[in-house]
């Protein structure tokens, strides 16, 4: 028995370790100097300073070659936008699409819900490059809201789904019992329906909000460089030329911080979602 | 009497005309179905680019050649390469994550302190950006003076090449998907797990039934529908597996990373050839059209199977 709990201490020290260690080195390291990170062996007794936060959020980087300007704070205002944006307009339009599809057996509707859904299993550059060529057209690359349309791609059906499972589980008598009180449909949606499939809405809104967050290859096909989001910006940084390490690893900090945040903070929701997502739909 | 005559007659008021309340779902999905919709204009775009001669280089050169770019692709090692890399990763990313994130969700299976709190941490990584954590592996890994080697050399391996070295990229780019989605196995598994009835187990326990066997014969049978809708969900991201590699090493070192989607992307930006990198994609897509038709209808049961058991 003391074995069995030695071992099954060392295999949760080795998980922890493993899942945990990246994240917590790469925060040690955005608070080094490059002299810290070349220094052979590494230690972990070092100066800290947050030299390498500041000049990236001043945007001029001293480097071996002289100093480069990068705009890193837009890249983050950018992500932000992006999918604040995009869940927004996600919810808009997927949370009365889950309702009808949940509450109403209509013609169609199933085979709605599956064209809505397939859009999730195409591989994203078969749509993204063809469109690279209609948004250089109507100049849409420059803008957020083409960015923001085409994350609709991501987004729409994960909030589509999610809510859907939601308003399923509630129980139809509630909204049946209001009907009959003389209200219409509109009213049971949005003081019954709305209010109990809240928790979905939620965890929907927050899982899509990260899944947009971390898209790379959307905007490293259409955006340009003013509105690239994090993920794109860090890349083009970390293949600049005569970088500093300790700048890269604050750049990545600051790419992750959001999310994380967000994932702690609503750390049930996101597991429901991410479970009812999987398992129910 | 008199009032339940009124509350009717209210009722039928707010429930509207016939043809209204047909259309109301319609109106309802509608904005959504077309928001989504509009992809379909850039997809018939790409069939059309991959039956054409469309190098971006020589547009004066564009013209039908039907199914060249397609005949050219089963004839060229490069494209078999591709298939062969692809396969590869999407093997052993699912294999490996599968695996240990049964491990893992066993492990963390009772509640306890360190269990819980150990849960909540495994959903980082998951939150982390694949490309990013792609960029966080690399700092790690690199050969002068990544944390990765000086561990290595520890334990006695010396110039581990990582993503520089063709031998072990592939390794590099499995481990970092590893990384980042063994959670989504774990957590899956883990409310599975969570879920099960505990009467098989007591049973099993009050008998002295072996716990390979009850693993086995019990367990494992039951986390099935889990396993394997989570395995599909997870290889349909690494067929299609782009930020990875391409954050990693742009698909290099040589084309040791050239997955599908990192090939399809320099044949278009680096080579300009939009239609061999459009025949690219639609065999791409036409795989995993293929797989998701099995996946939903797996779905579908799941979906039936939870709903009927609420």
């Amino acid at each position: 028995m003391s074995i069995r709990s030695l071992l099954r201490a060392l295999g949760l020290l080795a998980v922890g370790l493993f899942f945990l260690f990246p994240l917590f080195w790469v925060l040690m390291m955005s608070f080094m100097t490059n002299a810290d990170i070349l220094r052979s062996p590494p230690s972990l007794i070092f100066e800290p300073t947050v030299s390498n936060y500041t000049s990236l959020l001043s945007g001029s980087l001293a480097s071996q070659v002289g100093t480069l300007n990068v705009d890193y704070v837009q890249n983050l205002m950018n992500s932000f936008i992006l999918a604040a944006g995009s869940v927004v307009l996600s919810l808009l339009l997927a949370v009365p699409a889950a309702y009808a599809f949940a509450r109403f057996r209509f013609r169609g509707g199933e085979n709605m819900a599956f064209t809505i859904l397939s859009f999730k299993f195409a591989p994203p550059l078969l749509v993204l490059i063809p469109l690279l060529g209609y948004f250089r057209q109507i100049g849409l690359t420059d803008s957020y809201i083409g960015l923001i349309w085409v994350y609709q791609l991501i987004t729409l059906p994960l909030v589509l789904w999610i809510v859907r499972g939601y308003f399923e589980d509630i129980s139809e008598d509630v909204e049946y019992a209001y009907r009959l009180d003389g209200h219409s449909w509109w009213e049971t949606f949005t003081r019954i329906a709305l209010p109990l499939a809240r928790p979905g809405i939620a965890s929907a809104g927050l899982l899509a909000f990260i899944f947009a967050w971390n898209n790379f290859i959307f905007a490293l096909v259409l955006g340009s460089s003013r509105v690239q989001p994090v993920t794109v910006g860090a890349l083009n940084f970390v293949t600049a030329s005569g970088i500093q390490y300790g700048q890269i690893a604050a750049a990545l900090v600051l790419s992750i911080l959001p999310t994380l945040a967000v994932a702690l903070y609503a750390q049930r929701f996101l597991v429901q979602g991410l479970s009812l997502g999987a398992v129910k739909g | 009497m008199v009032a339940n005559a009124s509350t009717a007659a209210r009722a039928n008021r707010g429930r509207g005309s016939v043809a209204y309340r047909r259309a109301i779902p319609y109106l309802l999905s509608l904005p959504a179905l077309l928001v989504t919709i509009g992809v379909l204009i850039p997809f018939v775009t790409a069939v059309v680019y991959s039956l054409q001669r469309y190098n971006l280089a020589f547009p004066q050169g564009r013209a039908y050649i039907w199914f060249d770019n397609y005949l050219q692709l089963a004839m060229s090692a490069d494209f078999w390469h591709t298939v062969a890399v692809t396969l590869i990763y999407t093997l052993a990313t699912v294999g490996v994550e599968m695996v240990l994130g049964l491990a893992v969700a066993l492990l963390l299976q009772k509640r306890t302190v360190i269990n819980d709190v150990m849960s909540v941490a495994l959903v980082l990584p998951l939150m982390v950006a694949p490309a990013i954590a792609s960029l966080m592996w690399k700092l790690m890994t690199n050969t002068q003076f990544g944390i990765m080697n000086y561990l290595l050399t520890v334990v006695g391996i010396q110039h581990f090449g990582w993503a520089t070295d063709p031998n072990t990229a592939m390794f590099t780019v499995v481990l970092v998907d590893v990384w980042v989605f063994t959670p989504f196995f774990s957590i899956l598994l883990l409310a599975g797990l969570r879920g099960l009835p505990s009467g098989p187990f007591e049973a099993a326990e009050l008998d002295g039934v072996p716990r390979s066997f009850v693993f086995f014969r019990v367990t494992l049978p039951m986390l099935m529908p889990y396993i394997l809708t989570a395995a599909l969900f997870r290889m349909f991201d690494s067929i299609q597996q782009f930020d990875i590699p391409y954050a990693m090493t742009q698909g290099g070192p040589g084309d040791a990373l050239m997955v599908f989607q990192v090939r399809a992307y320099l044949e278009a930006f680096t080579y300009t050839n939009l239609g061999k990198s459009a025949a690219i994609l639609m065999v791409l897509w036409a795989i995993t059209y293929f797989l998701s038709q099995v996946m939903i209808k797996r779905w579908l049961a799941m979906r039936e199977k939870a709903h009927g058991a609420a």
